[in-house]
């Protein structure tokens, strides 16, 4: 028998309300342990995409930057190209460590999906490609042997849609040429695992875009001053220079924006429901007033009883919290789907990143909003007289 | 009835203000009770009975007059007693039972009887098993309060009052919410403690259980009226 298992069997008292008053605990504990989650696994995943990208710049035709970004990242169609002698112009530089040309094109396939999708198909130097994505492994074959080759290399994401091994055939939708699978990718976790690579010499040909690119990744040498490579790169006519710094930076900006927005709305959910704490407490300490007297009146001092008040708050709080991140866990994977359905675009991997550090923090920050509500509750429950208590009896 | 005092009161009094009044509760009331003596307190309502009761249950400070319990001095000094202070004398000397029980309804009866152990050094669950069946009570102490009678949840206070094995149990009306028999059965428990050397002071409406009282304080308009 102690304060602690009084302290919980007060809080049975009245189900209902303890429940209720633990429900709305539990969705402000959900909501910031989800949003901190989120923007961890924001951040790191987009680190990461970035990062295995394998080039620290990318050159485009001129146009919109944001456009070039969600390009890179995204694997949307490029509409705007640029002259493949610009390869040449930029290897010259002593600053580029590697260079490697892309083309991308984007062709609808009826097939794919419910109502068909955009399949894309990214052309690629077999030489210099693979040398700059390290990280690529095969399930099955190599690359291409030549860069003019009807040949392909699937993502595994895209092997898995198109339900090809390496030996099989593939046609491109709308096209008669036939195409040869001649490797399949382990699952990387990035873009690259619904991408379907072909020679870029092929690309130019099948899509009649010879003597064109619609990107180039450039690769810099260690400890180069980046800011002067750019800004030499800039004077390069129609072409726009994205570097994956500035990339991350205007990202993490707008993702910044946003999560102050939604960062003061869990604020704001926890506020209410510690203010719902304290009307839980605050009424449960009224209703036992003379209760409270009586414990007084054999001997409890003032800091007993508000320990034993304070108490029921913490069990309330800690109860509630430990739910609210148990549940965010068990939804961390709806709540991912949620959020990519509704953003324009997300990174790759894991997007709610719960760990031990997020969950207790989030966890920590609700059991002591919890504790400064229950503050007052418990201060005035300590300060009932038990003369107060007996006179109330008769009343 | 034994001869040592164990409550002495001398010219208890007790004013409060009501606005610019002056009414005085407890009007210089002095009285003794010794060591296994139990004592009734009697008079119409607001004569000053339960005030008196709480004064010498160190629920509240006397406006003026002395009083010791168990030989202590409590009130009488220099200055009011602090609240700690008062706290910590109820909690060595004396035992409350009220009309209402005050049962906590989600402890079981033998949770309810080691309450106090929960807030201080208090004896436990032996003391509390050996006091049930001194109550009769201990085929209950797993049940929950809603589960008994009303009868035996005033056992069940009256034995958590006695667990800390105090010197006075004071008792304010322990029979008004019994019916006659249960009244009966409380009244014998009550005797049965002052034959264990506790002191009962108790106020009461119910004349059967003031009479058997070894001494009977009748107050009106803070004096005593009839002893």
């Amino acid at each position: 028998m102690n304060v602690y298992s009084i302290a919980y069997k007060n809080l049975l008292r009245k189900k209902v309300r303890t429940t209720l008053t633990a429900g709305g605990i539990m969705l402000s504990a959900w909501v910031l342990a989800t949003l901190l989650g989120f923007n961890r696994g924001y951040q790191q995943g987009l680190n990461r995409d970035i990062d295995n990208m394998g080039f620290q710049v990318l050159l485009t035709a001129k146009g919109c930057p944001y456009e070039a970004a969600t390009l890179m990242l995204k694997g949307g169609t490029g509409l705007r190209y640029m002259p493949e002698d610009v390869v040449k112009t930029v290897y010259a530089n002593a600053e580029v460590d590697k260079i490697t040309p892309m083309l991308m094109q984007g062709v609808f396939d009826p097939d794919k999906g419910e109502n068909g999708a955009v399949a894309a198909y990214l052309g690629v130097d077999a030489e210099t490609f693979p040398g700059m994505k390290t990280y690529l492994e095969f399930k099955q074959g190599g690359w291409f042997s030549r860069n003019d080759s009807y040949e392909v290399v699937m993502g595994f994401e895209a092997a898995e849609l198109e339900q090809r091994e390496a030996g099989d055939k593939l046609l491109i939708p709308g096209m008669d040429e036939e195409l040869t699978v001649v490797g399949v990718l382990k699952r990387s976790g990035t873009q690259d695992d619904g991408t379907i690579f072909l020679p870029i010499n092929t690309v130019q040909k099948l899509f009649k875009k010879k003597g064109q690119l619609t990107g180039l990744g450039i690769r810099v040498k260690k400890d180069i001053d980046m800011a002067a490579f750019e800004n030499k790169l800039y004077e390069l006519p129609d072409v726009q220079v994205v570097s994956m710094a500035q990339v991350k930076t205007t990202i993490m900006n707008l993702v910044n924006s946003a999560r102050v927005i939604v960062l003061g709305i869990a604020g704001i959910a926890i506020i209410i429901a510690m203010a719902g704490v304290v009307n839980t407490i605050l009424m449960s300490v009224m209703e036992r007033y003379a209760e409270i007297g009586i414990i007084k009146s054999m001997g409890a001092m003032p800091l007993d009883i508000f320990r034993m008040i304070w108490m029921e708050t913490a069990i309330l709080c800690g109860l509630g919290g430990a739910a609210g991140i148990g549940l965010a866990f068990v939804t961390a994977r709806l709540a991912e789907a949620a959020v990519r359905y509704f953003l324009p675009y997300a990174p790759n991997g894991a997007l709610i990143a719960l760990d031990a550090r997020i969950s207790g923090f989030a966890f920590a920050l609700i059991v002591v909003g919890g504790l400064l509500s229950g503050i007052y509750p418990a201060w005035r429950a300590a300060r009932v007289r038990p003369l107060d208590a007996i006179r109330s009896e008769g009343e | 009835m034994a001869n040592d005092m164990i409550i002495s009161a001398r010219d208890l009094s007790k004013v409060f203000r009501r606005g610019s009044e002056e009414v005085r509760a407890v009007d210089g009331i002095s009285f003794e009770a010794g060591a296994g003596e139990m004592v009734a307190i009697t008079g119409p309502s607001g004569s000053g009975k339960t005030t008196l009761l709480n004064m010498i249950g160190c629920l509240d400070n006397p406006t003026s007059g002395t009083l010791s319990v168990g030989g202590r001095p409590v009130f009488g000094g220099h200055r009011e007693l602090s609240e700690r202070e008062l706290t910590r004398i109820r909690r060595e000397l004396f035992g409350y039972v009220f009309q209402k029980f005050y049962l906590i309804p989600t402890l079981t009866v033998e949770e309810n009887i080691m309450l106090p152990g929960a807030f201080y050094q208090a004896p436990g669950a032996k003391a509390a098993r050996d006091v049930m069946k001194l109550l009769g009570i201990e085929q209950r102490y797993r049940h929950l309060p809603g589960e008994i009678s009303g009868g035996e949840m005033q056992r069940v206070a009256i034995a958590r009052a006695l667990i800390n094995g105090p010197k006075v149990i004071l008792a304010d009306e322990p029979t008004g919410s019994l019916d006659s028999r249960r009244a009966d059965e409380i009244s014998a428990i009550l005797h049965g403690l002052t034959k264990q050397g506790i002191t009962v002071v108790l106020v009461t409406h119910n004349l059967d259980l003031a009479r058997s009282a070894d001494r009977r304080l009748e107050i009106r308009d803070g004096k005593i009226h009839a002893e």
